[in-house]
Formats: structure tokens, sequence, C-alpha cells
């Protein structure tokens, strides 16, 4: 089976499906193939967030550990989803501990290097930032209904 | 109007407040025949009566099954009831889920907690039919891992290969492998063909609506989309107006819908 290029892979994941295939070059350029087996984490919370993550395959859960509860699991992410925004905004520390539930392979981005490549092409900045921010819109929805607790008291009959 | 008295044949439970009765006739004559989606007036007798879904298999013949969740005094009596107990039983009312429409489609089924009781038929009817369904899949949000109905089975339908099941809840221990999130989040890495794709849809009100706008936002026609309205009522048979439904009933339109249909009055927000 011929290898796919990391572009090619990244034109199949939802955040980064659509772009320019410049685009999708020079982000590529800061980006590599990367793996974790179940149990390994891809971040921890408060360690400087140098990097973010495109889910190819497998699972990831975020986490905030709690002592003496263990970890208290928040959400779980699946292939597709992108793992981090800490990258993006100062002081670039994550605000949560990312752990795979399974063997999972990852597309991991250098912050920095994206970091840069926006400032010097707004354009790219912008559309990049317009489809993060649209991530963010959709797992803060997702949060809201969770919190919702939407299943926990129907009506009484 | 008059309930037909039946025996508790069997109950078992499936989670802390949630009980699955069968159901059979005490003058030893047979159960109603029924359609996925329909639902029986269930009585407590000295109690009261609501409606509860068929969540048994239409094909199967034999008892009545119900999963009942006790939220209030008539289902924590239904949930109560043990073999040999007598309940009272009127029905079978209302719509039923099209499955025919899904023949050469993708189904797409999607439940929210105890919503996962009124679609276990269609799982069930679109299983037996998996040959003429281009594909089926079952999307199912619980609020927690115990909270889950169903569990035995729901764990052999994740095994089987003819069908792609996505499990998620709101919150879970360390333990718990699957998905944690709103069942929403499952619907964009589901396999199907939006453009060729049946979906029927069950759960709590607000679950229902983003669950809509995520099947719209994936392609989905609002055509395609069949919903089961809940609301109380007392009759089942449009004389009391209690499931009034802007133009429509729950009992007798109902509660399964076509969400085309029903869509301007589903955003109405004090319908």
């Amino acid at each position: 089976m011929p290898t796919r290029t990391i572009d090619q892979v990244l034109a199949e994941l939802p955040t980064f499906a659509g772009l320019e295939p410049a685009y999708l070059e020079l982000i590529s350029g800061c980006g590599a193939n990367g793996g974790f087996e179940a149990g390994e984490y891809l971040a921890r919370e408060g360690d400087r967030a140098d990097s973010f993550f495109a889910i190819r395959h497998g699972r990831v859960a975020l986490e905030v550990a709690a002592p003496g509860k263990g970890p208290l699991l928040i959400t779980t992410l699946g292939e597709g989803a992108v793992v981090g925004w800490s990258w993006l905004f100062p002081p670039y520390r994550w605000s949560f501990d990312a752990r795979a539930m399974e063997p999972t392979r990852v597309i991991a981005f250098d912050g920095a290097c994206l970091r840069g490549k926006c400032e010097e092409d707004k354009a790219l900045g912008y559309e990049l930032m317009r489809r993060f921010a649209s991530n963010m819109l959709d797992r803060l929805q997702a949060t809201r209904l969770q919190l919702l607790d939407l299943y926990g008291e129907p009506a009484a009959g | 109007m008059t309930p037909r008295p039946f025996q508790v044949s069997a109950s078992r439970r499936e989670t802390e407040d949630s009980w699955t009765l069968a159901l059979e006739p005490a003058d030893g004559g047979a159960a109603p025949a029924f359609l996925p989606g329909q639902f029986n007036m269930i009585y407590a007798f000295g109690v009261g009566e609501v409606p509860i879904s068929i969540s048994g298999d239409p094909a199967a013949g034999g008892p009545l099954e119900h999963t009942v969740r006790a939220v209030g005094p008539v289902s924590a009596a239904i949930c109560r009831a043990r073999p040999g107990d007598q309940l009272g039983v009127r029905g079978p009312f209302g719509s039923s889920w099209p499955l025919a429409a899904a023949e050469g489609r993708h189904a797409v089924v999607v439940a929210g907690g105890v919503g996962l009781a009124p679609l276990r038929p269609v799982v069930l009817g679109a299983l037996a039919m998996r040959q003429r369904l281009e594909g089926l899949v079952l999307l199912c949000g619980g609020r927690s891992p115990a909270d889950l109905l169903f569990g035995p089975e729901l764990e052999g339908w994740e095994e089987d290969p003819r069908l792609d099941v996505g499990v998620t809840v709101d919150s879970a221990g360390g333990e718990w492998r699957g998905h944690v999130g709103v069942v929403t989040t499952l619907i964009d890495g589901a396999a199907f063909d939006p453009a060729r794709a049946v979906a029927f849809v069950v759960g709590p009100e607000v679950m229902m609506r983003f669950t809509v706008e995520a099947l719209l936002a994936r392609g989905m026609d609002a055509a395609d989309v069949y919903i089961s309205i809940e609301r109380n009522m007392k009759c089942a048979v449009t004389q009391c107006g209690r499931c009034q439904f802007g133009p429509t009933f729950a009992c007798r339109e109902g509660p399964v819908m076509r969400f085309a249909e029903i869509e301007r009055f589903f955003r109405v927000r004090e319908l």
C-alpha cells in the first residue's frame, strides 16, 4: 500500500478538509506522524503546550486529576478530532490530561511552528482560527448539553 | 376505555430505576398485535394510568414487553409489579416507526436515555430485514454506564457485525472504555450516507432537538427524520386533549412523527 503524505491525511480530517493544497502543505510541514499505546499520555495538565494532535485512529480521554478520586473523565475524542487548543494562547500550558484509551495514531503538530506560519500568512492564520473556533463552538455546545443532565429527570408519571 | 387485566409473567431490572415487564392477558387469550413505536396505557390498579411504549419485538408474539422508568407514583407502582401481579392494559395506540422507508437505505437509530426502549423494536425489526438495508447504525446516549438499558443485549449488538453501534455517556469513571459526551457528538463519525438514510430518534426533547439539528447538519433531509413525541395523556383516544401538539394529537398522529411535518410546532417553546 502506498504511504500517504501528511497533507493527504490532513485533507481527510474535518478540521483541515477543504483547505487549499498549498495551505495543507504548509501545515503538514509542522506535523509528524506519532502513536501512543493505551494508557500513555499525549499531554499532562500544566505542562508546556508546545504541540497539538489530530487523531487518525484510536480514542483519547480528556481528564482532570483529582486527589483521592483518581482521574475525572470529562470527554472522549475519537478519529478526526483535534486534541489541544492551548498551543494557540499564552501561557501555552495544557489545561487537562489527554490519555490514549486504546492504541492511538495521531499527527502531532509543532504549535510554535504553526503559529509562526500563521503570523507570516495572515490569511492562513484567519482560516485556521476560523476552523479552530468552529471546533471550540461544537465542543462548547456539547459540553453545555452534557451539563444539562438531560436524562436525569424526565416528566413524572 | 376499560383496561384489560394482564398478569406480569416476568420482570427484569434494567437499571437502578428501570424495569422491563412481560405481560400476558389474565384471561388466557392472546396479547394484541402491535407495531414498533406504538404504546399501551398501563394501569396500576388504584394508583393511575400512564402511556408506556412497547419495547418488545412485534414479530416475536408472546407477552407484551414494556420497559418502564420509575419517575412518578404510577410508573413507580408499575416498576414494583412482580410476576403474578396484575396490571391493566389499553392499547396498542398511536403511529409506528416506518421501518419500510429504510429499505435500500441506511437506518440510523438515535436513542437518549430510556428512549432506547421504544426504539428496541426498530433495532430488532431492522436486524430482521438487514439484508434489505444498506446499513444499520445505532447511537445510544446515557447518563452513565449504569443507566444504559438492555445491557447484555446492547453489548451483543456492539459485537454484531450487522450493525454499527456507538454508545456514549455523560459521565463515567476511569474503568469505562467507551465514549464520554453527548450522543450528538457521535453523529459526525457514524457510518451512514446522509443522502440515503432514514433516522429514528427518541429521547428527552432537548436531546431530540439537538440530534435532529446534527442530522440535518450532516446532510439529512427533514423528511427522512422521525421522532417520537412524549406528552402527558389521559385517554389515548383524542378525547381528553392533554396530548395535543399543534393541530395533532400525540396519541393519534403520534407518538412517531415525521420531523418535516411537525418542525414548525417542534420549535414552539410552550407547545
